[in-house]
């Protein structure tokens, strides 16, 4: 699966520290393979945001991440994921705990059928918190910027929120556990203008202790929040590959790749 | 364990204890209880049927099929039962399922949310669980007498679907509550009235829900006895019914009478019988799947 590309890439390498370094990684469902051979460096503390036209991939890399497809029945998964020198994928990496330190926000909010409190709380309890599970849930709903609204309602249902006070509670739900890294898939496609500005504002503030990774389909959120972009496109054969990778400023500026230009111009997507 | 190696962040373990192994271990304890749970029910089956296949199989040949019942065992057949059977449950099954779907497409679709339809729903809920003898004695009371239709095929296929009518509505209730509300939307959405809606889009995808209700239903059904006997069908007749009016018998009856006959011939018998009635048992599940899935790639494709 290593096999040397033909074609010149323009893949950067970020500066400073690693929070994942992605190493040929080929995602495939049953027969079909989705992505193919994705090598790229997610600074930490930062904002990665993964572009692409519908169907070339980039849900499928985010999920490789924290080890989703597991789940999968059919998906496969080749390649590696290093953390501090530890591979996601090897064999005696336990996927429970992989995803109890990179959270997931996903694209419609899920929160569960129970009540605001209890939301947050049952991150806390499956691992064992030792603290102070109140304390802990409110650090997490004011981390989300969502305290002030929900504080005097925590036991109720957490269905009875809006869109992006769902959104927010779901961050505030990954937030409890104390993740190190927050993977987010299109989470603002579900939400209006504001709720989305929000949310945005959200990222920015957690970007100074998180790495966050987030698929967009909105090329403007990507430009505004993040501090790197990938561009992804699937090509003839329908598989998703990484085309360019850079500081996001480069990328919307002065892209490197003739098919980023036209991707991110409207030309084509 | 293997994820402590992951811990990165400076004070993130002294606050968690996630206790890994533990749950692990939890984990492995419950799944292999349910391959456990699971391997009871299969294993239970399989000993019926090897038991009963040892027993039976020498009995079963054409002329058991062909031949009515017999005093002499090696004379006696299933014939009018077997027939009676099928008859029964084609009845049941052309009147049960379009009252059921439509008591149930009522309930769902049409039927205001008030008091009274919620009075209602918990009632056909506690009918499902009303014990078989219950529905013969009313089908006795109101088919056999009040209608005078006497112990007959319409009067057993009748009672059987008062018995079965609960089940049938409930999973049809559930199947339709499955659909997703924005396809109903779609179809308002787009100037469909509320039956057009429930006939094009909301039926054909709630459809494999109810059929697998309906068999289940049906499949209860074919196996009942005591309803039957109480309405008065026959343990013994030697001819098949030419009419919905005529006397019947089912096969259920005949394995009960046969088995309660002191010779251990008949009880051989009985066994061949209940092969025969688990074939077609196998046979209308294997078709209503069938079915269902033939439903099902209509719905994905």
């Amino acid at each position: 699966m290593t096999a040397p590309t033909t074609e010149h890439r323009h893949i950067v390498v970020p500066p400073g520290s690693v929070a994942l370094r992605i190493e040929n990684l080929s995602v495939w469902y049953a027969a079909y393979q989705a992505i193919r051979d994705i090598s790229m460096v997610i600074p930490e503390r930062s904002i990665t945001a993964i572009i692409g036209p519908s169907g070339c991939g980039k849900s499928t890399l985010l999920r490789a991440l924290n080890r989703l497809h597991d789940t999968t029945p059919g998906a496969r998964v080749e390649g590696h994921v290093w953390r501090n020198g530890v591979d996601l994928y090897a064999p005696t990496t336990d996927p429970v705990w992989v995803r109890r330190h990179i959270g997931m926000i996903f694209q419609r909010p899920n929160p569960f059928p129970k009540s605001i409190f209890e939301n947050v709380a049952f991150g806390l309890r499956v691992n064992g918190y030792r603290g102070t599970v109140v304390e802990r849930v409110e650090q997490a709903l004011r981390a989300a910027a969502l305290w002030d609204e929900v504080k005097d309602k925590l036991h109720t249902s957490a269905l009875a929120l809006s869109g992006g006070q769902q959104q927010r509670l779901c961050i505030a739900r990954a937030l409890a556990v104390k993740p190190e890294i927050l993977l987010m898939d299109e989470p603002c496609s579900a939400l209006d203008p504001v709720a989305t500005m929000r949310i945005e504002d959200l990222m920015r503030e957690l970007a100074k202790s998180y790495t966050i990774v987030i698929v967009t389909h909105n090329m403007q959120q990507a430009s505004r929040v993040s501090d790197y972009t990938a561009f992804m496109l699937a090509g003839e054969d329908r598989i998703g590959e990484l085309i360019e990778y850079a500081p996001t400023r480069e990328i919307f500026l002065r892209p490197r790749d003739r098919r980023t230009e036209d991707y991110i111009t409207g030309r084509i997507g | 364990m293997t994820g402590t190696q992951l811990r990165t962040t400076v004070g993130t373990d002294t606050e968690f204890q996630p206790r890994l192994p533990l749950r692990r271990k939890v984990g492995a304890v419950f799944g292999a209880l349910t391959v456990v749970a699971m391997a009871i029910g299969l294993l239970t089956l399989a000993a019926l049927i090897v038991d009963v296949v040892r027993d039976g199989w020498t009995v079963l040949s054409w002329d058991f099929i062909r031949s009515f019942p017999s005093r002499r065992p090696s004379e006696a057949g299933i014939r009018s039962a077997l027939i009676g059977t099928v008859y029964i449950m084609v009845l049941v099954a052309i009147i049960a399922f379009p009252l059921g779907v439509s008591a149930a497409v009522y309930l769902e679709e049409f039927a205001p949310k008030n008091r009274l339809t919620s009075f209602i729903e918990l009632n056909i809920s506690n009918l499902a669980a009303v014990p078989s003898i219950v529905y013969g004695l009313l089908g006795l009371g109101i088919f056999v007498r009040a209608l005078t239709l006497g112990p007959s095929l319409i009067a057993g296929a009748l009672t059987l679907i008062l018995l079965i009518l609960p089940i049938i509505i409930i999973a049809g209730r559930e199947a339709l509550r499955a659909v997703p509300p924005s396809i109903r939307e779609a179809g308002y959405a787009l100037g469909a009235s509320r039956w057009q809606t429930v006939r094009m889009f909301v039926l054909p995808v709630a459809m494999p829900g109810i059929l697998t209700g309906t068999i289940l239903a049906l499949s209860r059904a074919i196996g009942e006895t005591a309803p039957l006997i109480t309405i008065g069908a026959l343990t013994y007749i030697a001819f098949t019914p030419k009419s919905l009016l005529d006397p019947f018998t089912v096969l259920p009856i005949q394995i009960y009478n046969w088995v309660s006959r002191p010779q251990p011939a008949f009880h051989q018998l009985a066994a061949g019988g209940i092969i025969i009635l688990l074939a077609m048992l196998l046979t209308f599940n294997g078709l209503a799947i069938v079915l269902r899935a033939r439903l099902q790639r209509q719905i994905r494709d």
